[in-house]
């Protein structure tokens, strides 16, 4: 039988675990790295080799898939909460004035309020609300998809729970991370939360209409982002002042044909 | 605290395998988290034990294997270590770094019975 523990009767039948080979032989080799040591239990290793977020890339790979069969153009829109990035969407909603046909899935702990300000543009919005989670996950924003019904060749903006650390490390199956940093918080956010700035594809430098009045150095911030992400593209912008918002809508535009290219290649 | 999540992820993970496998009790998990990864190791720890009560893990030890950071310095043409994304490279001081290993969550093995 299988050596279990030093106190166990080789005659002991009844534990679940027992097998009975011969009663003449006692295997010690069946516990961890095949070697037993006197006092362990046997046990055995089983091999698993597999991504601790793979369920969660699996959704992700169903979602991109989805997107890319319709023609659709996501971006993941990730920041501190108070970066400005609702007031940034409704802006950014309003410009495009329909030349895109748009959707767009919000992420808060809780309440609808965000989603409101999306619909009085017109647009189609769906919240989530995460509860206590702190981030909105693949299988969430897969089925707030197929909820919405989106339209084919069309732009979707999943604007993320207000949160620098944890959305960094959920693929949602979106084209890119967008990060929104406002030059109200410090020109450090890239260094103290790097793993965000290193997952997103570009930054919008928001409330640049504000730097006059502050000390906040917007060189800095961005020389601070390309230390962590040497590859990413920066883009000053305001909402309120609409400085850069051109060069935001044109880098959309040229998303969305792509994806609607890659639909009908 | 998305480390509830990833906990979550390992159970299911331990879950599948232990139905595939027929065994009785999961005694530990082995992990390999990268140290660039963005995982408090406590806080895992912490929250493996809360979502691991009543399932085929109650009780297992979680063993975490921590692997290097490494990246290829464009400037040197060269791997280098890296402890954290945002420092320089140690031989030349460049940050033009790709961050090449280091940031794996992985759910290694089971040690079961």
């Amino acid at each position: 039988m299988q050596y279990r523990t030093p106190d166990h009767s080789a005659h002991e039948h009844s534990h679940d675990h027992a097998h009975v080979h011969t009663h003449d032989s006692i295997d010690f080799g069946t516990g961890p790295a095949g070697a037993h040591a006197p006092g362990m239990s046997q046990a055995r290793m089983v091999k698993i080799e597999r991504d601790i977020l793979s369920k969660n890339d699996s959704y992700a790979n169903e979602n991109r898939g989805y997107l890319a069969a319709h023609g659709i153009f996501a971006l993941n829109l990730v920041s501190s909460p108070g970066s400005g990035k609702t007031t940034l969407l409704v802006k950014s909603i309003t410009a495009l004035n329909g030349s895109v046909p748009l959707a767009v899935i919000e992420g808060d702990q809780q309440t609808d309020n965000d989603a409101a300000r999306i619909r009085a543009t017109g647009a189609p919005a769906l919240q989530i609300n995460t509860g206590k989670g702190c981030h909105l996950d693949a299988h969430m924003v897969g089925q707030a998809m197929r909820q919405l019904g989106l339209q084919d060749n069309s732009l979707l903006l999943i604007e993320n729970v207000g949160n620098l650390v944890c959305p960094a490390s959920f693929d949602l199956g979106e084209a890119h991370k967008v990060a929104i940093l406002s030059v109200t918080e410090g020109e450090d956010k890239p260094l103290k939360y790097p793993d965000m700035f290193r997952a997103s594809d570009l930054m919008l430098l928001n409330k640049c209409d504000l730097l006059p009045y502050l000390t906040f150095d917007a060189n800095l911030a961005i020389e601070n982002a390309r230390r962590v992400n040497p590859n990413i593209k920066v883009i000053r912008i305001s909402a309120t002042s609409g400085e850069g918002m051109e060069e935001w809508l044109e880098w959309i535009k040229v998303g969305c044909e792509k994806a609607a290219a890659g639909r009908r290649g | 605290m998305h480390e509830m999540s990833l906990a979550e992820g390992i159970v299911q993970l331990v879950e599948d395998t232990v139905r595939a496998d027929g065994c009785k009790k999961v005694k530990a998990v082995w992990l390999e988290i990268g140290q660039l990864a963005a995982v408090e190791k406590e806080a895992l720890r912490f929250c493996f034990d809360a979502v691991t009560r009543d399932t085929v893990a109650d009780g297992a030890r979680l063993e975490i294997i921590e692997t290097p950071g490494q990246g290829w310095c464009m400037k040197c043409e060269g791997n280098v270590p890296v402890t954290a994304l945002y420092e320089a490279c140690p031989v030349c001081g460049s940050y033009q770094i790709q961050v090449t290993g280091g940031s794996e969550m992985r759910v290694k093995e089971l040690e079961v019975e």
